[in-house]
């Protein structure tokens, strides 16, 4: 078993090597073929080894020692168990569907063997990350997940906006990743090592230790260390005020947005919380940063959504809200709820991003949806697949997102660490903004008079089988992934793995009244969510479908908000002023000021100078003739005399 | 391993020999003679290095393939050579660097080849040399004779500048290494008549003669690491060197100035060097952050890859002066790996240099669609500059902010934060030059890299990812030593 381990990142790692060094030379057929075999062979060692974890057979060991360094040995290794098992499956089966959606989305592209190579390594660094059994590891899957997802956002490297939006995503991620890197530190500092299993079992030891970063103001530890590793989770999984790159990575090919910036990647840090969950069960400062955080990128992030044109916006914003979402379950300790509405989305909201893709190349790369409407007749599998996808993003009872969805609020409103109240509130309010932009890209695109030009119109077919049948696949778990929410959340899958505390176990309270997925959507008909969803997608029925003049009254009427929601609350704006603006002043002002002028000017060529000076000074007293020296010596004589006599 | 043979004498004095032998082919007639020599030099100098790792044991922190005969016998001045676990790795990485710089100059140089390669032998192994003396004097006369040959590099092959540049690197080293050896004067007074320095470890110095030569020292070392806010004949000297030359300069000179603290500093004046600890980090701490900011605007390839060294040369005195196995292991991980990244960047504008002449960023643009070989990578090198894991950029990068963070936060917070401009500054100056659309007809018509840069990158990348996902084989040479050296330095010698 221990080698089918191995095989899981190493499979795919391998095929990026291949299409990456030798792409060229064999071609593009066998370039995808390659790829696409060793990934699907990571899917089917995946699903063994989660059929094997479900027998009870978990797994900790080391691969290799990496360093070691004072008393400290750094461990490559592997944690299996059911959430790394889990993961592990999600992942794979995401990214060998996106792989085969590729051949269709990049054919003829120039680029056609890097982007194959780009995901592979991308499948292995993923894998790398949630497989790992220690920090360390973690944060080389964490930053190589990073480096993929540079390269794929800028895979169309011409584009000004496309190589703008990469760097922007890795300088922001890099951000995250500086406090996750000192949250490492600190925990290597007080438990002396990072290997998970030690580190979880002496945690519960440090609760009370206390630090003073700023004299006169204790922290606990803990609470720093949490709140370190989850600015981390802030980076990778795109929350506030970290969202920035999110949306700007939709630059990047379609098949990369799906896989990359929806299913898997960016909920890395929902992962990694749910991972850590000894260590921020013992902080409730930390958890109710964390509630906070995630209902403000619930909320917000889903309000920009309904003013989006751009269908790949949409759906990212979208994105950012389905986030915010987990990262509320996370800090009301619905840890296995968050994993749950993780996987759920991994699915709808690949099938979001897939089919918007499939949308994309029926308009020949035309994304604007106000240029669209009526593609129901021309692409009935895309439309039918997304429109389950909508639902399910919407949460309409019997659908996937309907079910963890449903956990998480009710999971808040059982939850009562300070803070609560708040991320109830947004995750409520978002239930209708969510159906509402959902169902306005539906209607935008599928339904009412199609609205492009006659020449698109003309080639309007539904897309090919590598493209549709992924989208069918993935339907599949769109709809049925959310019934299996009984044993997942509710029951003792994650038990060994997700430790929460008695008095924070809302997860427990709900599961106590859980009598079967029936019984959740009955009980679902007389709550809020139910009726705010309906609600929602009743309004996007009739401002988009039914009566089209209204939304552009409302956006006459209310301008001002209007605008703050184009403009997404003006935040790019404020960074680039603040930080790319602020950074480039201070530093052209201490190369300009500290460099050039003082060090080089005043001490180094000024040194040089004053010797110069001396010199030329010193030189006309060597002036060569007997009777200056001679001069020179009788006064000399005269001064010692005198200074003698006395 | 025998040690009656004189491996050590051998790796210094090969590549000299050779290097002669490259003088005496004279003009530029017998160029490819020249060339040819010199690389079978560097190769066979990079091979008798071999056994000096194969043979060495990483158990003892005692010098190990010790020579010692004595050179001058009325002043007690000994030929004394012997490695241990700092120098063994360093002098490796300065054999592993000089065929790769032969190289690197085998098409460039057209002018006075015999001594452009001549030049980078003598000096190969003259810094063999001052990574092995064990004896003060022939440390200060191999530290000084380094100056020479780099000196001449910089004048003869430089660019528009290069007279300014040369002095100016010159004159800086000089003035430092000056009182380097009026603190070795007296140190020969006060251990009574000895130029050992293993004899100076042992030695009682009360603390303000400590001080005294800590500044002493510090101000050679700083000079040559470069420390802020000594490190402007850095970016100048980089800037008019040519590519050989940047290579040497970066990968090896500036860590003779990371070995000196390790060799003389900590060990022969602890208490200052704890007394001064706070002092120490603080400079560290600046070359990191401001450096970053200021290598962040600069529009000059070269120099954007000078001020990050210097940044990078940071860690290496932060991790130095935290007095823990995580700092110093860190600290000298960071100059190997610096050695091959910085390197590797500076042939990677090299390349470009050869091509357009021009090191502006502005000239660029688009490099990729015209260089995609070239460009993949320079995006690992840019990578793992940044610090990315994976890369040998990380380790020591990651092993000094864990040694930080026993010490200070805060410390370990301004560490950290190289995480964002290392990566700000690289990664917007790959963009200018290597994304986007051809940007000039210049751009358009590059041609790829050749097959001998392909080998030369290909050799650095393999080596930046090997100590990447495997640094373990590097470390464990060193724990002995340093071991050694931490509770020598943590034990007061007042």
């Amino acid at each position: 078993m221990q080698k089918l381990y191995l095989l899981v990142p190493l499979a795919p790692l391998v095929g990026a090597l291949i299409a990456g060094l030798f792409g060229r030379f064999i071609g593009p057929l066998w370039s995808h073929r390659t790829t696409i075999s060793l990934v699907f062979v990571s899917l089917l060692a995946s699903i063994v080894i989660f059929l094997d974890v479900l027998e009870g057979n978990n797994y900790n060991g080391s691969v290799y020692t990496w360093l070691v360094t004072g008393d400290t040995r750094f461990e490559i290794g592997f944690l299996i168990d059911q959430l790394s098992a889990t993961m592990m499956v999600v992942v794979s089966l995401v990214s060998l569907m996106v792989h085969i959606y590729t051949i269709g989305y990049m054919h003829g592209d120039p680029g056609y063997q890097r982007f194959f190579s780009y995901i592979s390594l991308f499948t292995f660094s993923m894998m790398m990350l949630v497989m790992s059994n220690n920090f360390l590891q973690l944060f080389f899957g964490w930053e190589a997940v990073g480096l993929v997802s540079y390269l794929l956002i800028g895979f169309w490297y011409t584009r000004p906006t496309a190589i703008y939006a990469n760097m922007k995503a890795f300088l922001v991620n890099r951000v995250g990743d500086f406090g996750f890197l000192l949250g490492i530190a600190m925990v290597l500092m007080h438990f002396g090592t990072l290997d998970y299993v030690s580190v979880f079992a002496q945690a519960p030891g440090i609760v009370d230790e206390k630090v003073e970063l700023i004299p006169g103001m204790p922290w606990l530890v803990i609470t720093l260390i949490c709140i370190l590793l989850f600015i981390g989770a802030m980076g990778k999984s795109a929350q506030f005020p970290l969202h920035v790159w999110l949306p700007d990575s939709m630059e990047g090919p379609t098949p990369i947005s799906a896989l990359i910036h929806a299913a898997t990647m960016v909920t890395a840090g929902i992962f990694m919380v749910a991972r850590m969950s000894p260590l921020f069960e013992l902080s409730d400062t930390a958890l109710s940063v964390i509630l906070i955080i995630g209902g403000i990128t619930t909320l917000f992030m889903a309000l920009v959504a309904v003013v989006q044109n751009d269908i790949k916006r949409v759906v990212a914003y979208s994105t950012l809200s389905q986030l915010g979402y987990m990262t509320v379950a996370l800090g009301a300790s619905a840890y296995s709820a968050a994993i749950f509405h993780l996987m759920t989305h991994a699915f709808f909201k690949a099938v979001l991003f897939l089919g918007a893709g499939s949308v994309i190349i029926a308009m020949h790369h035309e994304q604007n949806m106000q240029k669209m409407g009526g593609l129901k007749n021309y692409m009935p599998i895309t439309y039918w697949t997304m429109f389950i996808a909508a639902l399910a993003s919407a949460g309409v009872p019997g659908f996937s997102g309907f079910f963890s969805k449903d956990a998480i609020i009710e999971a808040v409103h059982f939850a009562n660490i300070p803070g609560v109240g708040f991320a109830y509130f947004c995750v409520l309010t978002t239930v209708f903004v969510t159906a509402l932009y959902t169902f306005r890209l539906v209607f935008m695109t599928f339904h009412g008079q199609p609205r492009m030009d006659a020449h698109t119109k003309e080639h309007l077919h539904e897309s090919p089988w590598v493209v549709t049948m992924p989208l069918v696949i993935l339907a599949i778990p769109t709809i049925a992934a959310g019934w299996f929410i009984g044993p997942i959340v509710f029951g003792d899958y994650f038990n060994n793995v997700i430790h929460v505390l008695p008095q924070h176990d809302a997860i427990e309270k709900l599961g106590a009244e859980f009598t079967g997925i029936g019984g959740m959507m009955v009980h679902a008909l007389s709550t809020a969510p139910f009726w705010l969803s309906i609600a929602g997608i009743f309004t996007a029925w009739y401002l988009y479908s039914a009566r089209t003049d209204i939304p552009g009254k409302i956006k006459s009427r209310f301008g001002f908000l209007y605008n703050l929601l184009d403009r997404k609350y003006y935040i790019d704006e404020f960074y680039s002023w603040l930080f790319a603006g602020g950074t480039r002043a201070l530093g052209t002002a201490l190369w300009k000021h500290g460099d050039i002028k003082v060090i080089d000017g005043f001490f180094v060529n000024g040194t040089a100078r004053v010797v110069a000076l001396t010199a030329a000074l010193v030189r006309r007293y060597q002036t060569g003739y007997i009777y200056h020296y001679a001069f020179t010596m009788i006064v000399g004589i005269f001064v010692i005399l005198t200074l003698w006599l006395y | 391993m025998s040690f009656e043979f004189p491996l050590l004498s051998l790796i210094i004095w090969l590549p000299i020999v050779f290097g002669v032998a490259v003088f005496a082919t004279g003009d530029d007639h017998n160029a490819q003679i020249a060339r040819w020599i010199a690389l079978a030099g560097s190769i066979l100098g990079l091979l008798i290095a071999i056994p000096l790792y194969t043979g060495f044991d990483s158990a003892t922190s005692a010098m190990q393939f010790v020579e010692n005969y004595v050179w001058f016998e009325r002043f007690n001045v000994n030929y004394h050579v012997g490695v241990d676990g700092i120098s063994m790795p360093l002098i490796l990485l300065n054999c592993f660097i000089t065929p790769l710089v032969v190289v690197a100059g085998w098409e460039v140089i057209k002018q006075r080849v015999s001594q452009y390669m001549g030049a980078f032998l003598v000096m190969s192994g003259i810094v063999n040399g001052v990574f092995s003396s064990l004896d003060a004097m022939l440390f200060y006369v191999f530290w000084e004779a380094s100056l020479i040959p780099m000196f001449l590099i910089i004048g003869i092959w430089g660019g528009p500048n290069r007279v300014y540049a040369a002095i100016k690197f010159f004159l800086y080293t000089l003035l430092g290494s000056l009182l380097m050896l009026i603190a070795f004067i007296y140190l020969y007074q006060t251990s009574g008549g000895s130029f050992s320095i293993q004899d100076y470890h042992q030695l009682e110095i009360p603390l303000t003669p400590q001080i005294l030569i800590f500044i002493a020292f510090l101000l050679a070392f700083a000079v040559k690491v470069p420390m802020w806010p000594v490190h402007t004949w850095l970016p100048d000297a980089h800037v008019e060197a040519p590519t050989g030359g940047s290579v040497v300069l970066a990968a090896i000179l500036l860590k003779l100035g990371g070995y000196g603290f390790l060799r003389f500093s900590l060990p022969i004046v602890p208490d200052a060097s704890n007394y001064l600890a706070g002092m120490m980090i603080a400079l560290s701490l600046i070359a990191v952050v401001y450096i970053g900011l200021i290598a962040l605007m600069q529009a000059d390839m070269k120099k954007l890859i000078a001020y990050s060294s210097v940044a990078h040369m940071g860690f290496v005195t932060l991790g130095f002066f935290l007095f823990n196995a995580y700092g110093v292991e860190g600290a000298m991980v960071q100059m190997i790996s610096h050695g091959f990244i910085s390197g590797a960047m500076f042939l990677c504008v090299g390349v470009l240099y050869d091509r357009l002449h021009s090191r502006q960023i502005a000239d660029y643009g688009g490099v990729v669609n015209k260089m995609p070989v070239f460009a993949a990578f320079f995006m690992l090198f840019a990578m793992a500059n940044a610090g990315l894991p994976g890369t040998s950029g990380f380790v020591g990068e990651f092993m000094v902010i864990m040694g930080s963070m026993k010490i200070n936060f805060w410390y370990a917070f301004l560490a950290a934060t190289t995480l964002i401009f290392g990566a700000a500054y690289t990664l917007w100056m790959y963009k200018r030059v290597i994304f986007g659309a051809v940007a000039s007809p210049a751009v358009e018509g590059l041609e790829d890299i050749s097959k001998r840069e392909f080998a030369l990158l290909a050799i650095l990348a393999i080596s930046v990812l090997w100590i990447g996902v495997y640094p373990y084989p590097l470390t464990e040479v060193m724990h002995a030593t340093i071991d050694h050296l931490l509770i020598h330095v943590n034990s007061s010698k007042l």
